[in-house]
């Protein structure tokens, strides 16, 4: 195992695994607590339903999600807030990758993620977590479209 | 409280996605072309407890803990979840931000990632305008 950790993690294992145990812990809570299952992706069809009349969006399953999901959203900001003033270095994230890079990879995200009902949270934890093996098949086409596409932007643009 | 517990559940899951190092881009982008194999453990951990507590919660309990009942997920395999997984994959692929950290990202003061948001808002909108249409 020691040669192969950290060509595997090079920068470190730890956090990635008490990270991943944490949303875990965020998902099962509110399941038992509220017995909401929690993806993340719908806060943004449920959101529209507030300003938009569009049929699609004034499904019962997104107006009646809406405010919770707004609220777990919010607690998601709070969250990574909390993590920065405690264990950051004062000194705000930032990124490298290029705006048109966000606002189009973005928009392929929204699309893609409702179109498919569920994203990495939805299909990959809730999903997954409940044993759908549809969740199982977006999860593995996901993975594959996103390697295919990460390694040929990285090859093509600087 | 109902709202109370959703607040927490959300801090769990931001706080996670932070420490994680989820909400920063690179780390992702730096997974899917295999340099860094963290986003599995982050991934394995979170099903695994969200397994546990899918597995077990509704056994020993009658209902949730504030009452109410157990939602289920469920998911189908039509073209749609396929399309939908392709598309959303190339994306998550492009810019290394997918729905959660795009949003937690922001409690990191980390701004770009309005653009990641805006984006993310504007897809879901033109699907929702789609599926409004007579086909």
């Amino acid at each position: 195992m020691e040669p192969v950790l950290p060509s595997l993690f090079p920068l470190g294992w730890q956090h990635y695994l008490l990270g991943g145990l944490l949303i875990g812990a965020g998902v099962a809570w509110l399941f038992v607590s509220t017995g909401l299952v929690g993806g993340m992706s719908s806060v943004f069809s449920s959101t529209w339903s507030y300003v938009l009349r569009l049929k699609y969006f004034q499904q019962p399953r997104y107006l009646d999600s809406r405010a919770w999901r707004l609220v777990y959203a919010l607690g998601l900001v709070l969250g990574a807030l909390l993590w920065w003033l405690w264990l950051g270095d004062g000194v705000a994230l930032s990124t490298e990758i290029p705006i048109w890079q966000m606002l189009a990879g973005g928009f392929l995200v929204g699309y893609g993620a409702r179109l498919g009902n569920g994203c990495t949270s939805g299909h990959g934890i809730c999903g997954l977590g409940s044993l759908q093996w549809p969740s199982l098949l977006a999860v593995l086409t996901f993975m594959g479209t996103a390697f295919i596409t990460a390694n040929v932007v990285a090859r093509w643009l600087p | 409280m109902n709202m109370l517990a959703t607040l927490a559940a959300g801090v769990l899951f931001g706080f996670g996605l932070a420490l994680s190092t989820m909400v920063q881009p690179e780390v992702v982008l730096s997974f899917l072309r295999f340099q860094d194999f963290g986003l599995m453990l982050v991934m394995g951990g979170a099903v695994a407890v969200t397994l546990v507590a899918y597995k077990l919660a509704p056994r020993l309990m009658g209902q949730p803990l504030l009452g109410g009942y157990f939602h289920q997920h469920v998911s189908a395999w039509n073209r749609d979840t396929l399309w939908g997984a392709a598309i959303f994959g190339v994306g998550w692929g492009l810019c290394g931000v997918c729905p959660g950290p795009a949003i937690a990202g922001l409690g990191t003061g980390n701004w770009t990632l309005l653009w990641a948001l805006l984006g993310i808002a504007l897809g879901a909108l033109a699907q929702g305008w789609r599926a409004s249409r007579p086909s």
